[in-house]
């Protein structure tokens, strides 16, 4: 019975992820066309969008091409699931590991990969190998950053991660680490797919990677697991490196300025080639967490 | 409520977002597409009616053609509205798709559009300015609103018809070549 209630919160986790993305998405939006000197559009654009693909008719390239896109969704719906909101809240109590948002996530990639594979279009088959390269790129210097962190607060558990970082005598991980969040940082753009590092949607040059069959019902339900990706993603960030949220209030703040950050950095850049995107994160970034890793394990260098 | 009516509720809830969120193809073959960047930049910013550019066909659901359209480009535009998923929308720039503008007596150059592929709304001139532009996206939102933007519907229609046309200009629709194998 308790595990029905846990399903069911989970869920509205995973929506409740969904809805604020979608409006903190639109409400970028117009903060990026301020930085354009434009009006921009609605808040709730993004509503539109998402509404109006799921209400226009679309193709199908095969079962594969439509099964995967329900993969991917699903996958990622799950992996939303296990999210804590705050260091009180998480639908399944102690379940929320770190690693079970790193595994559980690739689900919902491999879902896309296969499915956009499925359609046959090579500029999809393109993208998807720069949406995996970009991804073992950005993970190597991440991970060994969340492993320090891991190191020094003795758990994998976010609730656990964001407690010791709440305790007294403790810094947010941002401050106590200030490299390794550096580092934390420009891996969370690479996870999000922001500009210097979205060679693998890159409209103008591969008509958007792996999207480039998708339209109608497919591309909706595409956009709206890119929106709880998103969302895990940027909470995983406020979790483990901004101290996590005692109250929902809190969350949402710390949510949209890191979301916004992220953004506007994205805005004033251009886009590197994937091979500048994997040198660049294995010189600079994977120095830097190694560097970091050594200063807080070995000489216990914590501010 | 009847079925009818339950259906046509549906699709005027589906019309609102439709006509809010209008994306673009930009099929620019002519010189009326200079006037597409102020459109979506700074100077009337499209984007705060909704529209956006889009990378293919299948994402889009406006077919935006800005200027004349040779044999060629006809056929690659063909295919393109094919590809677009449904409902869709075409918006032609200038006076060449209408009456075939200053190449009206060129050999290679088609006159008028409204005979291969079905057309929403047509902004004269040559070439149109922005204004004019914008208010031709205005135009197919309210079309969209009153139900009067169904070209995509007259092209299943008339099928035979619009079929008919394009074989007659272009000889063979479908060109076996190594590019479309």
């Amino acid at each position: 019975m308790t595990l029905i209630v846990n399903i069911l919160v989970g869920l509205g986790v995973a929506l409740f992820g969904f809805a604020l993305q979608t409006s903190i998405g639109g409400i970028n939006r117009r903060v990026v066309a301020r930085l354009q000197k434009r009006v921009g559009p609605k808040w709730y654009q993004e509503f539109i969008d998402i509404f109006k693909l799921l209400s226009k008719r679309s193709v199908s390239h095969g079962w594969i091409f439509d099964f995967g896109v329900i993969m991917a969704l699903g996958g990622i719906i799950a992996t939303a699931m296990f999210m804590p909101l705050t260091s009180s809240f998480s639908a399944f109590g102690t379940y929320d590991n770190f690693f079970i948002f790193v595994y559980l996530l690739a689900v919902g990639m491999l879902g896309m990969a296969m499915s956009a594979s499925g359609s046959g279009n090579p500029w999809a088959s393109i993208g998807v190998m720069r949406a995996l390269t970009t991804m073992l790129a950005y993970e190597v210097p991440f991970m060994i950053v969340v492993l320090t962190i891991i190191k020094l607060s003795g758990s994998s558990s976010l609730t656990q991660i964001q407690l010791f970082q709440q305790a007294a005598g403790h810094n947010w991980f941002l401050i106590a680490l200030p490299i390794g969040g550096i580092v934390g940082f420009l891996a969370l753009m690479g996870m999000l797919g922001k500009k210097p590092f979205e060679t693998y949607i890159a409209p103008g040059e591969i008509a958007s990677g792996p999207m480039v069959e998708y339209g109608g019902k497919q591309l909706g339900m595409l956009f709206i697991m890119h929106e709880i990706t998103v969302f895990i993603e940027v909470s995983l960030f406020v979790h483990l490196f901004l101290g996590g949220a005692t109250n929902i209030f809190i969350f949402l703040i710390k949510y949209f300025l890191v979301y916004t950050f992220a953004n506007l950095i994205s805005n004033v850049n251009g886009r590197f080639k994937i091979d500048q995107v994997v040198k660049f994160f294995y010189k600079w970034p994977l120095l830097a967490a190694v560097v970091q890793a050594v200063i807080a394990i070995y000489f216990g260098w914590v501010i | 409520m009847s079925k009818e009516e339950i259906d046509r509720k549906w699709y005027e809830i589906g019309d609102f977002f439709r006509r809010n969120s209008l994306w673009l193809l930009m099929y620019c073959t002519g010189c009326c597409a200079i006037e597409l960047p102020p459109a979506m930049t700074s100077a009337y910013d499209m984007e705060r009616l909704g529209m956006g550019p889009m990378a293919t066909p299948r994402q889009a659901d406006i077919l935006l053609v800005s200027g004349y359209l040779s044999l060629k480009t006809l056929r690659r535009l063909i295919y393109t509205y094919e590809q677009m998923s449904e409902p869709k929308y075409v918006v032609a720039l200038g006076s060449c798709p209408i009456n075939g503008g200053i190449y009206h007596d060129s050999h290679a150059v088609i006159n008028q559009l409204d005979q291969y592929i079905p057309v929403d709304v047509y902004v004269a001139g040559c070439m149109p300015n922005t204004e004019s532009v914008m208010n031709g996206f205005v135009d197919l939102m309210d079309q969209i609103k009153h139900k009067k933007a169904v070209g995509w519907k007259k092209y299943h229609e008339n099928h035979d018809w619009y079929k008919a046309n394009q074989i007659q200009s272009l000889g063979e629709i479908d060109v076996h070549d190594e590019f479309h194998e």
